[in-house]
């Protein structure tokens, strides 16, 4: 693939990713005033999500475009920073995402089934 | 290049109205600094001159009465004069601007002017710079038409209602004078960025039905040194004497880049 292909799709899932976020932030923000109306406790948080798919559902797809948007950003500051970007900042980004992945899902099994994974 | 404290980059005055001195009285010579020799790097700097302050004055009249009547060896670049083929765009008061069209009462109120050559392009000598590497830009963003036809086909029908006719409009009227590609931020950090004027160009044949080279202009477009590395600062936008706007002509390259990269259009 050439690297006018790759960066041109890369802006494409940065921008997708771009707009997934921007939903999952104003929901996750609502709900954060919503639920500290009546005060915040881990015990609150844990009754609304645990067994909850949709909650589940909705936190795996902001962890999702956290783990595509952040690196692909940060391989754009490195490469502006250095000069040029190469095969091992390309490795260590995609490391990054999966960093990004592993830890996010783990969060959302934790709150979804209550079982540290 | 910028212009030293306490002086402000634009005249305050409203249009029509004229500096006037401690006593009151009408200015009736500006205080022109204009850069001579060549980078600063090489010794080049401001030098002071004196400049009879006349109604509806440009600043390329003032730097013609500098070389007419103060000093010859003064090197600028200017052709018609009228806004239409853009060879006079300079720095003036830390800003890029045409000249031929920036009255001085709208840019040097107090009757001070800094007049450098454009920043982002290697300095010859005094107010001349070397545009190789801005137009040479436009040869590597494949600003070339690639014809279609022949000498033997009719004329070719461009409707102008349609969509992408539309999208060029304003692109096409650019006079290539360097203003966008001296006032981007990016250009200034990397050297390889083909920069707004180059990758206006691009999209204006990106949207042209007779253009057979789309393929080859979108993937020498697309890239950290294309479209894709725009801030969107749209310092282009602001600076552009032609009220153009080089950011939404990146913006389209963008989506036109992605799509292609989506439909195997760039390989």
């Amino acid at each position: 693939m050439s690297p006018g292909r790759s960066q041109s799709l890369l802006w494409l899932a940065q921008r997708g990713s771009a707009a997934v976020l921007a939903f999952c932030v104003a929901v996750h923000l609502a709900t954060m005033i919503v639920a500290v109306r009546g005060g915040l406790t881990a015990a609150e948080i844990l009754g609304r999500t645990r067994g909850s798919v949709a909650w589940a559902a909705f936190y795996g797809v902001f962890v999702l475009g956290v783990a595509i948007h952040a690196p692909i950003g940060l391989r754009a500051i490195i490469a502006e920073m250095r000069g040029s970007h190469g095969r091992g900042v390309d490795s260590a980004m995609l490391a990054f995402a999966a960093v990004l992945l592993a830890l996010g899902l783990r969060a959302v099994v934790a709150v979804t089934t209550g079982r540290a994974t | 290049m910028s212009p030293p404290p306490g002086r402000p980059k634009e005249g305050s005055l409203p249009l029509g109205a004229t500096a006037r001195s401690a006593e009151g009285a009408p200015k009736s010579t500006l205080a022109v600094r204009v850069w001579r020799g060549g980078a600063a790097a090489a010794g080049g700097g401001f030098v002071p001159y004196e400049v009879p302050r006349i109604p509806a004055q440009t600043v390329l009249d003032v730097v013609t009465h500098i070389q007419r009547r103060i000093d010859a060896t003064l090197a600028y670049r200017y052709a018609c004069r009228v806004g239409m083929c853009g060879s006079c765009a300079m720095t003036v008061n830390g800003r890029a601007r045409w000249t031929c069209r920036t009255h001085v009462q709208t840019v040097a109120g107090d009757g001070a002017l800094d007049i450098a050559p454009l920043a982002n392009l290697p300095v010859i000598r005094d107010l001349v710079t070397d545009m190789r590497g801005f137009f040479d830009k436009w040869a590597r963003a494949k600003g070339q038409f690639v014809p279609t036809a022949t000498r033997h086909d009719g004329f070719a029908t461009v409707a102008p209602a349609s969509k992408e006719r539309r999208a060029v409009d304003a692109a096409i009227e650019c006079i290539g004078c360097a203003v966008c590609y001296s006032s981007c931020d990016v250009v200034g950090w990397n050297p390889a960025y083909l920069g707004p004027a180059a990758l206006n160009r691009a999209w204006t044949l990106v949207n042209d039905p007779r253009d057979g080279g789309r393929n080859d202009r979108l993937a020498a477009v697309a890239g950290d040194a294309g479209c894709h590395a725009c801030h969107t600062h749209q310092s282009c936008t602001d600076r552009c004497p032609k009220q153009l706007a080089p950011t939404a002509s990146i913006a389209g390259l963008k989506r036109a880049t992605a799509y292609a990269a989506l439909t195997g259009a760039i390989p």
